[in-house]
């Protein structure tokens, strides 16, 4: 599993290395928009948009779906919450167990200071 | 891979870290406000050791926890989750006291990962810094999660990615 979301980590900053992949994100982040709409707005070529598209695809950054003839964009939700969410709960799990850890070494130290209080006396 | 978390930190609370090293290997770094040897009894003492390792909010009943903290000496916990059992063993290849601890993580065979623990004591507290190093990345990606109990989580987590994934 972690392999996968560090090769999917890869594909998806590569396809972050494009100035019109990024551009593309921004605005399918206001709306869905299909490849023909795309190609306007960056004033491309369809086979071009196609291409950018593909790329950002394949890095889960987003989903197509073609409905008659029009393929519409929108933005993938994968993108990195595979990769957070592993260390989320990685983390949870160890900020528990340490919170535990804390309590359990706090009364070892109160014990040792009235043990301590009791051999001074 | 720069994937790393932070809680937040607090008056009381220290912030627990996690961190990809590598493909093989993962790493938590907690301070404790106690000084180090009491952190090494917190490891080594079974009666501390099961207070703390599996939280309540695992859902898991330790059944039970051998410790022999030894170079060579073995340990075994055994949970119960949902009415099956599963045991977590290994063995202990290095000791030292107050300041490191190295253990195998041996119930998924070979290729387990191995788990070191260093305590740097400083000014009363202790910074904790837990690695587990697998084999190979195959075996991080095996393995994550498994070797603490928390399996079924992971796999809850895999199936969400899977929806995720087919949405």
């Amino acid at each position: 599993m972690v392999q996968y979301a560090q090769a999917r980590l890869d594909a998806s900053f590569a396809a972050l290395s494009d100035v019109t992949r990024r551009g593309v994100l921004e605005r399918l982040g206001r709306s869905d928009a299909s490849i023909t709409e795309l190609a306007e707005k960056f004033d491309m070529t369809l086979t071009g948009m196609k291409k950018h598209v593909g790329i950002l695809e394949r890095a889960g950054l987003v989903t197509t779906e073609k409905v008659g003839r029009v393929r519409t964009c929108k933005l993938g939700k994968r993108r990195f919450e595979e990769e957070s969410a592993w260390l989320e709960r990685y983390q949870q799990v160890w900020d528990s167990r340490f919170d535990e850890l804390d309590r359990v070494v706090e009364k070892l130290k109160r014990k040792e200071s009235i043990d301590g209080r009791k051999k001074r006396d | 891979m720069d994937a790393r978390r932070e809680t937040e930190p607090t008056a009381t609370k220290n912030r627990t870290t996690v961190e990809r090293r590598s493909d093989r290997e993962v790493v938590v770094t907690r301070t404790i406000n106690a000084p180090a040897r009491l952190v090494f009894e917190a490891f080594t003492r079974a009666e501390l050791f099961k207070k703390w390792w599996v939280p309540k909010s695992f859902g898991l009943t330790l059944l039970s926890c051998e410790l022999d903290a030894r170079v060579g000496g073995t340990y075994r916990l055994v949970f119960s989750h949902g009415g099956s059992e599963m045991a977590f063993f290994g063995r202990y290849i290095e000791v030292v006291p107050n300041s490191r601890l190295v253990w195998t993580n041996e119930e998924g065979g070979d290729g387990g990962a191995v788990t070191t623990v260093t305590l740097e004591e400083k000014g009363g507290k202790t910074l904790l810094v837990l690695s587990d190093l697998y084999l190979s990345k195959e075996a991080l990606d095996a393995g994550i999660g498994s070797t603490d109990g928390m399996g079924e989580s992971f796999e809850q987590l895999d199936e969400l990615l899977v929806t995720l994934g087919a949405s």
